[in-house]
């Protein structure tokens, strides 16, 4: 296998101070090859979303060991060249841009930021043709775009500065399933042309196992299972929890799953 | 699924203004001001009260040419004459001056209190509130613990007390005004602050890399300002009414200034027998606090960030 | 076999500054004691003739219909409080998030007993008694302890069953669902929709249930009406959902990413104008 880009070590997450103090990740281990894309499948409260805030420094209280790309990571804060390597699209599109700015000065602003200056305005409209979105959208307000189309400048958002690594927070469970299809796409393609590494989160088996090359299954703060895709796909999960949510999957989506679920188990 | 039924006399400017796909950063602005302006007319009321400003404005700009009358000329000959009387639309005070010209004169008196107000004291606020807000822990602590002591005291009461440290003045009424106006307006930031902190897309811009200065003024101050601006336009009748209520009590303009207060506290010891005295100045307070009220509730229905999303 | 409901050419409308949005544009439907699907996206029209069919259509918003009749009753012409009647009684609606549905100051008790006492004349004991039935029939293990919790005190899915439970306290012939699992986990989605679907096939219920999910409806429905820009563009049995011909509906099956049988792309949906245009599919009995 190839070097590794995150290496979680350890990792425990706390929530609340003083008496309220508690954790709320147990110790969870964790390693992404370079060029991956690694899975993290969990129901809510599971603490599959809390591994990416922490590992992107929006929370403060963790204890354990975390790299990427080699660098140590501290508690708060990260380097800049940290953030040109890692990014982040988060869940709910109508919730992560700011509702007083333009898709325009949300991506002037990112290269601003890092002090980009030159072909700011050819970079931005590669950008949008890159997520897919015409030069037509550049100065729109967010609230004159569909929750696709601000999905994409999102992602937009997080590719502007080439970076290595993209965090998804449950990227497409805000979106229609048609929606879904393209963003879904649209990350396969992008994975491929620029080699990127990817960690995503999502309670959606399907999505996942479209996606991912490995899966994490994640149960009140622990990871209970750890298995390929493929293997997931063929059903042969080793932990209860994982034939469960499995099964839940497969009987919601119509499949009378459940029997084999059970076969391949025992 | 929509049908159009815009009938617009200058199509061009129009469509350019409400385009859905505008081409620069101008025309996009341009289109969100315009927007917010047709939302901001289509009230009927607001409208009343915009143009109630807009007279009061226009009577402080041109206060030298539609006055009849030197506002400070006193003609003890002719004290309390009724409104009416000899050229004097709304009659002449207790030293015999042309009422409705010192109203005139007024006028500029309260823009300048009401501007100076409302420049200092949501700024004081802001800045306190989102600074609380933002960085939590011992740093809110300390800031609203100061918030609180300045609430404690009954607004006119902490003024007084300004002036009277300060000096009587129009100067120092601003000053004590704004002194005691901040504190809601650090309360509505931090508020606003703290919700606005934890959303997705002040995550995001945290993982573009962007300090706390730069969020707390480019990407949270724009949210705050919106209800700031709704507050302010609101108390704004507040503020004229302190500010008369201290040129009232003698500590905010002093005479022969036209300050609307003042002029009612020289008409309240005729407020029997010569009525308008006192009214009219009176009666201009009314007028002007009531048009910020209405455009205040206008501003709510337009810059409510609740409502941003529709 | 008379139905439970009839609709014909149901329109709901909203004035909007750049001229009037249709929602729903003259769609029909029966309902019988059945349980009928519908699906669609957002925007789709699905909600809005839910919400149509209650007469919860808030001003500007305006709702037209040939006929919109309850067991030959005309709710298009009710009185408000002949329609207050209607709804809990007859008809009962279950929202997407019970955090909203649910009263946040009153215990999960009081609510159900309540819910029982506007529409039925039964004295506290009574009501008692059956609110305990009814959280037992909805799988609710200690249901003393959990009539004295407070809506923040219960879970997502537990919340949503107590909903259930209130909802069909009342015995109402109607469930209208509207995306009943949408905000809960998939295991507990499918116990809670296990539990609808019990409850209504031995009511003898009708059921409309409103959701997102082609897949998850077609297996908790008998038939499934498929709406897209507020028409039925396919309506079909359930069990015969892969003989479905529409290219919409068959988008939406496709577009799903299928756990058993991976594909490199997913397929993407391309939207043909004429399926706007085309008339609506009548989904009537």
């Amino acid at each position: 296998m190839s070097q590794t880009e995150i290496q979680i070590e350890g990792l425990e997450v706390f929530f609340g101070d003083g008496h309220e103090r508690t954790r709320v990740v147990h110790g969870i281990d964790l390693s992404v090859a370079q060029g991956e894309s690694y899975g993290l499948v969990g129901e809510s409260g599971s603490g599959k979303s809390t591994v990416l805030r922490a590992l992107v420094g929006l929370v403060p209280d963790w204890h354990g060991a975390m790299r990427v790309g080699g660098e140590s990571l501290q508690r708060l804060g990260r380097s800049k060249e940290f953030y040109r390597r890692v990014q982040m699209v988060f869940q709910d599109p109508y919730a992560s841009l700011h509702p007083r700015q333009t898709v325009d000065r949300v991506l002037s602003e990112t290269l601003a930021l890092h002090g980009i200056r030159d072909g700011v305005d050819a970079r931005i409209d590669r950008l949008l043709e890159q997520v897919g979105l015409g030069g037509g959208f550049r100065f729109r307000y967010p609230h004159q775009l569909s929750g696709g189309q601000r999905q994409r400048v999102a992602i937009a958002r997080a590719l502007a500065l080439d970076p290595k690594v993209m965090l998804f927070d449950e990227p497409t469970s805000a979106l229609d399933v048609s929606v879904q299809a393209e963003i879904l796409n649209l990350l396969s393609d992008l994975r491929s042309e620029f080699g990127l590494t990817y960690l995503m989160v999502s309670h959606d088996l399907g999505v996942i196992g479209h996606m991912c090359d490995r899966v994490a299954v994640m149960q009140t703060g622990e990871i209970v299972e750890t298995l390929e895709v493929d293997a997931m796909r063929k059903l042969q999960a080793e932990h209860p929890y994982t034939r469960h949510l499995l099964d839940s999957a497969l009987r919601s989506s119509g499949h009378a799953g459940m029997a084999e679920v059970q076969r391949t188990a025992g | 699924m929509t049908s159009n039924s815009n009938t617009s006399t200058k199509p061009g400017l129009k469509a350019w203004l409400l385009s859905d796909t505008p081409q620069s950063r101008g025309q996009a602005r341009a289109a969100a001001w315009y927007q917010g302006w047709l939302k901001l007319t289509s009230n009927k009321l607001t409208s009343l009260g915009l143009i109630v400003l807009t007279l009061l404005v226009l009577a402080a700009l041109f206060a030298p040419m539609l006055a009849t009358d030197n506002p400070f000329a006193q003609d003890l000959g002719a004290r309390l004459q009724p409104p009416g009387w000899e050229g004097h639309i709304f009659g002449t005070d207790s030293l015999g001056r042309d009422i409705y010209s010192r109203l005139l004169y007024g006028a500029r008196i309260s823009i300048y209190i009401v501007l100076l107000v409302a420049l200092v004291a949501p700024l004081l606020g802001l800045i306190i509130g989102t600074t609380a807000g933002y960085f939590g822990g011992w740093v809110d602590t300390v800031l609203m613990r100061v918030t609180d002591i300045f609430l404690a005291f009954p607004r006119l009461i902490l003024a007084l007390a300004f002036v009277a440290a300060l000096g009587a003045g129009i100067e120092n009424a601003v000053l004590a005004i704004s002194l005691t106006a901040w504190p809601p307006y650090a309360r509505i930031a931090r508020a606003e602050t703290l919700t606005i902190r934890n959303s997705d897309f002040i995550h995001a811009i945290r993982l573009q890399g962007a300090g706390p200065l730069r969020i707390i003024t480019k990407h949270i101050w724009p949210l705050c300002i919106s209800s700031l601006v709704i507050r302010v336009t609101l108390d704004m009748a507040g503020i004229i009414l302190t500010a008369a209520g201290l040129g009232f009590l003698g500590l905010g303009a002093q005479p022969p200034s036209p300050e609307w207060g003042a002029m009612i506290s020289e008409g309240r010891k005729y407020i029997l027998d010569y009525w308008w005295v006192a009214t009219i100045p009176g009666l201009a307070i009314f007028a002007i606090s009531l048009a910020f009220n209405l455009i205040g509730d206008g501003l709510r229905d337009v810059l409510d960030p609740k409502e941003a999303g529709k | 076999m008379s139905n439970l409901l009839d609709i014909e050419n149901l329109s709901v409308r909203f004035p909007t500054r750049s001229g009037t949005f249709e929602a729903v544009r003259g769609i029909s439907l029966s309902l019988g004691k059945e349980r009928l699907g519908i699906v669609g996206e957002s925007g789709s029209g699905k909600s809005m003739t839910g919400r149509a069919i209650l007469g919860l259509i808030r001003k500007p918003g305006e709702v037209t219909a040939d006929r919109l009749e309850m067991q030959g009753e005309s709710l298009l012409t009710a009185s408000p409080k002949r329609m207050r009647a209607i709804r809990g009684k007859h008809i009962s609606m279950i929202m997407q998030d019970p955090k909203y549905s649910l009263n946040p100051v009153m215990t999960v008790g009081d609510q159900i007993i309540e819910a029982l006492r506007t529409h039925e004349k039964v004295n506290k004991a009574q009501a008692r008694a059956r609110a305990l039935e009814m959280l037992d029939a909805v799988a609710i293990r200690e249901p003393e302890r959990v009539m004295k919790l407070y809506p923040h005190e219960v879970s997502g899915g537990m919340g949503q069953r107590i909903m259930i439970a209130m909802m069909l306290i009342p015995n109402p012939e109607i469930l209208i669902a509207d995306e009943p699992t949408s905000a809960l986990d998939v295991s507990v989605q499918l116990q809670v929709l296990e539990i609808m679907d019990r409850l209504v096939r031995e009511r003898g219920m009708g059921l409309i249930f409103i959701s997102h999910d082609l897949n998850l409806v077609a297996g908790f429905c008998d038939r499934v009406a498929v709406m897209y820009a507020g028409r039925i563009v396919e309506v079909c049995e359930a069990g015969k959902l892969h003989e479905a011909k529409h290219p919409y509906t068959l988008g939406l099956l496709n577009s799903v990413p299928d756990l058993e049988r991976p594909r490199p792309r997913l397929e993407a949906l391309t939207r043909d104008p004429a399926w706007r245009e085309a008339p609506s599919v009548s989904a009537m009995l």
